[in-house]
């Protein structure tokens, strides 16, 4: 059994447990809820277990980093951490309708890890770059910011379609988590990522100071961490200062995740320092 | 502080702040989209003259630099600065108040309360209620009513100050970066092994500053992975000072040398030319030539001047040489200076011919009759393309930065802060207890200034929790 077969398997789960959390809320049953949260639970620790075994692979190659170090691991560690956190959230706020929003955004990062032709799970070796022990620091800040983020936006969404549908009595809708908590959901998960991308930002310039001499250089990854960070800053004061909520507040946060989106994937057909990211 | 002064009004305004925000995450993406600080032709070619005399003027392509850019971050840093001092005059009353008062009406107002009843009379559960609200909250205070007690209690007050840590934090991280800018510099040296400088050249201007003390690079190693991607740069350094070695010190990407305030990394490297010892001693006067006639074996050493033909012994023809090259090239191989010349044989076509001073058996992959060669010069071997041989330059990023400790307190200050604003909030409680009967009828009720949602449940919690409190027999 190698980290590759085992990670395979957490994509099945996680998309088992996006279809179940999906039929849970169309047919409003309890036991598919019961099933994918079981799926989930089950993938989350699988995706534990197989980061871990890839870790040990790549000691065995004689490599020896963390796998946090190119475009299929960086995959794995998101759907991990958008797992860990939309567990954490449906225990807390014992809802499990977010699940149909929030698990299938893990799925698709396990399936475009597993089955994109451009990615390749092979274990590579470190180049001197990101020989480092920031690299763990800054890619694990930087994707518990990404997911939390990734969960707002599902959120957001589920805002979205409530909201527009709020009158006419509609089954599908009305089951759907009430907009105020909705609302509330939204800027939590923000915050935490706000945190986290700060954090994640921080300890990259860090980093940076220590690699290259400067802590920072308008390198397209950092400037795009930076406009996705300016958006949810504005997210936050137009909340805090300015009042505003619900659709304004789920306009931004899917503004703010497409920053995100792009940080994450689009700067990759940019020149730049991070470009190790794109492989 | 209320002002009526426009300027302060201007930049009081929160939507100044949006608008700033947005504008600078709009602006800044025009930046990784064209490459900054490249070759002026560059830009000229792919955008055209007109566009390429539009960007030029906007400083498009040094933009992060830019008088307008600079200027967004400067009203930026003027609108915190303003918006904080604005409101914190109220927040540090709110939070250092004279007297602590509790309104019990701003309790009452909420619509969530959690209500439940013991079986048993107040008196019996005061001292529970109050030492839980002090181990809960700390700061408390205990009313006497009518039919029982309230029991108000709070914490995390300071808080409030939350969000002027993270402000304080952004101002921290643009002085550092000002700080920075004025009294530090970036440069560069490339040094060959064995070599040493005692002045890089600026990034920005180019000029050549002085150091005050000397880099000496021993050696310079890479190493490869099996993959071919590389594993390692390693520059062996030698800081001097007077010709004294003061520090000695292997950099690599990610760990570099810091000498009197001043950071040396390793950034890149190169191949020198293998250009051998300058050959200043060489004079084109008198030249002697080695010919080794192959089928004799015998060596005839001879006198060549530049242009004039001389015989090759046995009748192998002449020999003209035509220039001598310091520097001469060998299927783009710098092979160091060489003789050029034109062998011309009795019969058949006259041929060209190479003679490297310093590798005497050269010729002889002419696979020719003669073997022609510079004589009394130090041989060496000829190896083309042997990578232990490749004499290396190391690439060395010089930094100062003095402004990075301002930066790297901001960084701890804005986690710190960006922690307290999100995830703490001033707390109050109100635990109400009422005799009914023989028993007691509690509410309890709970404010926040931030996450209402998560304070009911914590109001929920504590009321589960209260309802398992026995108090005195």
């Amino acid at each position: 059994m190698n980290s590759s077969q085992l990670l395979s398997f957490v994509t099945f789960a996680y998309g088992f447990a996006a279809t179940f959390y999906v039929a849970a809320w169309v047919f409003k049953k309890t036991m598919p809820a019961r099933l994918a949260r079981w799926a989930a639970i089950i993938g989350v620790v699988v995706n534990v277990a197989g980061f871990i075994l890839r870790w040990k692979e790549s000691y065995d190659i004689g490599y020896g980093h963390a796998p946090l170090s190119n475009m299929y691991e960086s995959l794995v560690f998101f759907a991990l951490t958008i797992g860990i956190l939309y567990l954490f959230v449906e225990t807390r706020y014992k809802t499990h309708i977010v699940g149909a929003f929030a698990t299938p955004i893990a799925f698709l990062a396990m399936a475009y890890a597993s089955l994109s032709p451009n990615i390749s799970d092979k274990i590579q070796p470190l180049i001197p770059a990101l020989k480092s022990n920031w690299l763990i620091a800054h890619v694990v800040t930087c994707f518990f910011g990404y997911s939390a983020f990734a969960v707002a936006f599902g959120v957001s969404i589920m805002y979205l379609i409530k909201s527009r549908a709020s009158e006419k009595e509609n089954g599908l809708l009305a089951r759907l988590p009430g907009l105020k908590m909705l609302d509330e959901l939204t800027h939590q998960m923000v915050m935490f990522g706000f945190l986290f991308l700060s954090i994640g930002i921080i300890t990259g310039a860090v980093w940076a100071n220590s690699a290259w001499g400067t802590y920072w250089s308008w390198d397209p990854k950092e400037t795009w961490s930076l406009v996705t960070w300016f958006v949810y800053a504005t997210l936050l004061h137009a909340r805090m200062m300015r009042g505003w909520y619900g659709k304004k507040i789920a306009y931004l946060s899917i503004i703010g995740f497409a920053a995100v989106l792009f940080t994450y994937f689009g700067v990759n057909y940019l020149p730049g320092l991070h470009s190790y990211g794109s492989v | 502080m209320k002002s009526t002064n426009p300027v302060w009004k201007f930049f009081v305004s929160v939507k100044l702040t949006v608008f700033l925000l947005l504008s600078l995450a709009a602006t800044s993406i025009i930046g990784t989209v064209i490459p900054q600080n490249a070759d002026p032709e560059v830009y000229f070619h792919k955008f055209g003259p007109f566009l390429f005399r539009l960007f030029d003027v906007l400083d498009i392509f040094d933009m992060y630099h830019a008088w307008w850019f600079q200027l967004l971050l400067l009203l930026l840093v003027s609108n915190i600065v303003v918006c904080s001092i604005d409101r914190l005059s109220a927040t540090w009353k709110l939070i250092f108040p004279r007297n602590l008062v509790f309104k019990p009406a701003r309790f009452e107002k909420l619509e969530k309360k959690e209500r439940f009843s013991v079986k048993r009379p107040p008196d019996a559960l005061e001292a529970a209620y109050t030492a839980f609200a002090a181990k809960k909250f700390g700061r408390r205070q205990i009313d006497k009513t009518e039919k029982g007690f309230v029991v108000f209690a709070e914490k995390w007050r300071w808080t409030r100050l939350g969000v002027y840590i993270v402000h304080l934090s952004v101002i921290l991280l643009i002085v550092g970066a000002i700080i920075g800018s004025l009294f530090g510099f970036k440069g560069f040296a490339n040094i060959p092994e064995g070599e040493s400088v005692d002045h890089v050249r600026l990034r920005d201007s180019g000029r050549m500053l002085p150091l005050g003390f000397t880099i000496r690079c021993e050696d310079f190693n890479i190493s490869f992975y099996d993959t071919g991607a590389p594993k390692e740069f390693r520059s062996s350094l030698t800081i001097l000072e007077n010709d004294q070695a003061v520090v000695k010190k292997d950099i690599i990407v990610n760990d570099p040398l810091r000498y009197r305030g001043i950071s040396i990394f390793q950034a890149s490297y190169g191949e020198m030319a293998p250009e051998k010892k300058p050959d200043h001693d060489f004079s084109t006067e008198n030249i002697q030539l080695n010919f080794t006639v192959k089928a004799s074996g015998m060596v005839y050493k001879r006198k060549v001047e530049i242009g004039k033909p001389v015989d090759i012994p046995e009748g192998h023809g002449t020999f003209t040489l035509m220039e001598f090259n310091p520097s001469a090239e060998f299927r783009g191989q710098n092979i160091g200076a060489a003789m050029f010349g034109v062998l011309s044989p009795l019969q058949g076509e006259p041929v060209e011919v190479l003679l490297p001073l310093h590798f005497p058996n050269f010729d002889k992959m002419r696979r020719g009759e003669v073997v022609i060669s510079v004589a009394d010069q130090e041989a060496e071997t000829f190896s083309p393309a042997q990578k232990d041989d490749v004499r290396y330059y190391t690439g060395l990023e010089v930094n100062k930065d003095p402004g990075v400790w301002v930066v790297y307190s901001g960084f701890i200050i804005m986690i710190a802060g960006c922690f307290i604003t999100f995830f703490m909030s001033h707390q109050q409680i109100c635990i109400e207890v009422s005799r009914k009967g023989d028993n007691s009828d509690v509410r309890v009720m709970g404010i926040a200034n931030k996450n209402t949602m998560g304070m009911q449940r914590k109001v929920e919690k504590i009321a589960g929790h209260l309802a398992k409190l026995r108090g005195n027999p």
